[in-house]
């Protein structure tokens, strides 16, 4: 008998949720499902995350668009026989799905939000090549090898999207540097080493979409003259570089990579490589010494990877949120693109939400997109209707930043104007109940125990700034600390090899400017213990 | 390896198969499965239902299952409720009545009249 479901449950299963059991929950689903012959009727489809991480097991019903959150197996059999078999709604699972963007965005302005990075993430089932290309999959990758490699950079040049990892390079003018390079032999490369604090929206779209990563690559390749990528995925990614391979294997079996793609002259072939797990190596350099079996560690600029990158080849590093803006890029035309977002930066950005908020997760949303519209609107406000203590934004390596920067609107340029960073799209908020000077001082330690140690102003820097720091918690600080900072942080900036190094002051100079009174009460209370005030 | 018709091919497919993961707006047919509606044949009565409105192409109307409505003698029953129409409940609805009221109802906007149960919320 042909089967003619009316119900599809879409049960997100990403390693955040497999940890709380969604496979059980998914299991145990099937088996009640069958159990009560609604087998026929009912399918259950296993998809990526929805960018909601505190709800638990998530169970999606459709067509009702009812969600259930932190679905436990004990709840299987009410949410079968009341809501499958009576069609009455299990009242006390369902949640309210005001993370999501579409929804939100819908309310506030009332037309429907255009998502293009987390188009399928959520939608589709990841580990299905079919419903990746049902999605208009794969016509991209076609689409630009019916075109001239030039006309492809031209298009991503017009459409001006800037890479998302955090510099925001034009990305046109990357694949166009490598274009123009004469080498037998170009890489293109895929930073999926996600290991700015605060950040999880890599994993969502590698777990959720991993073929949009793979189509994308295949496309820089043709644009660049390249015909071998690699994904570098940080060592933790369990999943994303399972469904990764998968994805390998599907697009590669359907001649989407491989020799003579669709018919073509093109070939591409694409690797996954398993990262170690150090934030350094999210530095492009670092990252590519890595894949060379050599000690993450950065290397001189110039000259860039364009012109001599992974084994001293033009290599093309760009960010997997980059690489997912690609697709629809060429197939909706870089003025839809540019229609999206700001003057200064176009498109969307994929926020990672944490800390004390009321809706933590993942939100896409345009560039120019203000603090308070993430934080209140997208974010549901403060935990326990408190107010905000301080944010940080863009990592870590990021601002921290007052209530009064709440209604600057985030793009590449609000660095500039505001002095807000973007970065990788962190929002870490902390309510009134949180320290600044322990939280800064966990920083301090993080920056400190992940410099690679290459140049002594990183290495020996951030030693010191977490000495002052934990002073200063401690209150043991001497009265000179704050000038050293300040003059560490002019160090950091001028004298560091690399971006990473020069990306330690934002945090620290950024709350000794918004919140000058911390520092102050701080050093005011300290007193210098004998012992170190004679050593001195 | 594929060519692009064949992923043409893949993509309608497929289309088909995940269609049901939209909300759907344009109007809801419930299906009243409590002991009595299953014992008088409501099963066939929705596989109809989703069969007829599959084969009509119709993708935005809902189905829907519900418990007994208290209309036991009646059964099988199902309620239309399209869109800024007042809905409409049909009793001794089997395989056949379920198809005519998707076609005369669902799709050409005419009650079918001697079915009729109630017309309007209960």
């Amino acid at each position: 008998m042909k089967k003619l479901f009316s119900t599809q449950i879409v049960i997100p299963v990403d390693s955040n949720s497999v940890l709380q059991g969604a496979l059980e929950v998914k299991h145990l689903l099937e088996e009640t499902i069958r159990t009560y012959n609604l087998a026929s009727q009912v399918s259950v489809v296993e998809t990526g995350a929805l960018g909601i991480y505190d709800q638990g097991v998530v169970l999606a019903v459709f067509p009702d668009d009812v969600y259930y959150g932190n679905v436990t197996p004990s709840d299987i059999q009410e949410i079968v026989t009341e809501h499958l078999l009576k069609g009455r709604v299990v009242k006390r699972l369902a949640i309210d799905r005001s993370l999501s963007s579409r929804r939100m965005v819908e309310k506030e302005t009332g037309k429907s939000q255009q998502k293009i990075v987390l188009r399928n993430a959520g939608l589709i089932d990841p580990q299905s090549i079919d419903e990746y290309i049902a999605r208009d999959g794969y016509a991209a990758l076609a689409k630009a090898l019916a075109m001239q490699p030039g006309e492809v950079i031209q298009v991503l040049t017009d459409s001006k999207l800037q890479g998302r990892g955090g510099a925001g390079f034009p990305t046109g003018l990357k694949w166009g540097m490598v274009a123009k390079e004469q080498s037998d032999e170009k890489y293109i490369v895929c930073n999926a080493d996600e290991g700015e604090p605060g950040t999880f929206k890599d994993r969502l779209i590698l777990e959720g979409d991993p073929h949009s990563i793979v189509e994308a690559m295949a496309i820089a390749g043709y644009a660049t003259g390249a015909h071998i990528g690699i994904v570098y995925v940080r060592g933790e990614y369990v999943m994303s570089i399972a469904r990764l391979k998968k994805a390998i294997a599907d697009a590669t079996a359907y001649g989407l990579l491989g020799d003579g793609i669709l018919g073509t002259g093109f070939s591409f072939n694409l690797e996954v490589y398993r990262g170690g797990g150090a934030y350094v190596c999210g530095e492009e350099f670092a990252l590519l010494e890595s894949i060379e079996n050599q000690r993450g560690e950065p290397r001189n600029k110039p000259p860039f990877p364009p012109q001599r990158g992974l084994f001293g080849k033009p290599t093309v590093v760009n960010n997997v949120e980059t690489f997912a803006n690609v697709p629809p890029i060429l197939l909706n035309g870089s003025e839809w693109f540019r229609s999206f977002g700001t003057p200064s930066s176009a498109g969307t950005k994929v926020f990672s939400l944490s800390g004390d908020i009321v809706n933590r997760g993942i939100v896409e949303a345009p560039m120019g997109t203000t603090l308070r519209e993430l934080v209140y609107d997208f974010g549901g406000g403060i935990t326990g209707g408190r107010h905000i203590g301080f944010l940080q934004t863009g990592g870590s390596a990021g601002t921290v930043v007052s209530e009064r920067e709440l209604d600057v609107p985030l793009d590449f340029s609000s660095m500039k104007t505001s002095n807000v960073s973007l970065g990788s799209g962190v929002i870490l908020v902390a309510s009134e109940d949180v320290p600044l000077l322990p939280f800064l001082a966990e920083v301090a330690h993080f920056f400190w125990h992940e410099s690679c140690g290459r140049c002594t102003p990183c290495r020996e820097g951030t030693l010191q700034v977490k000495t002052i720091l934990d002073a200063l918690v401690s209150r043991t600080a001497d009265p000179a600390a704050l000038q050293r900072l300040s003059r560490l942080m002019n160090t950091f900036t001028n004298t560091s090899f690399c971006g990473l190094g020069q990306a330690v002051p934002l945090a620290f100079e950024s709350a000794l400017r918004n919140f000058p009174q911390v520092f102050e009460q701080a050093l005011a209370a300290s007193h210098v213990p004998e012992a170190s005030a004679e050593s001195v | 390896m594929k060519s692009l018709e064949e992923l043409k091919r893949i993509k309608e497919e497929t289309l088909k198969a995940m269609d049901l993961r939209q909300a759907k707006d344009r109007g809801k047919i419930v299906v009243a499965m409590g002991t009595c509606g299953i014992a008088a044949g409501a099963k066939d009565t929705l596989m109809a239902v989703i069969d007829e409105l599959d084969k009509a192409g119709v993708h935005d109307v809902q189905v829907v299952q519900s418990g007994c409505m208290g209309l036991c003698d009646r059964e099988p029953t199902i309620e239309v409720s399209m869109k800024d129409q007042p809905s409409v409940i049909y009793g001794d609805v089997d395989d056949a009545n379920a198809r005519r009221i998707v076609r005369e109802h669902v799709q050409g906007g005419q009650v079918v009249a001697e079915l009729v149960i109630k017309r309007g919320n209960l």
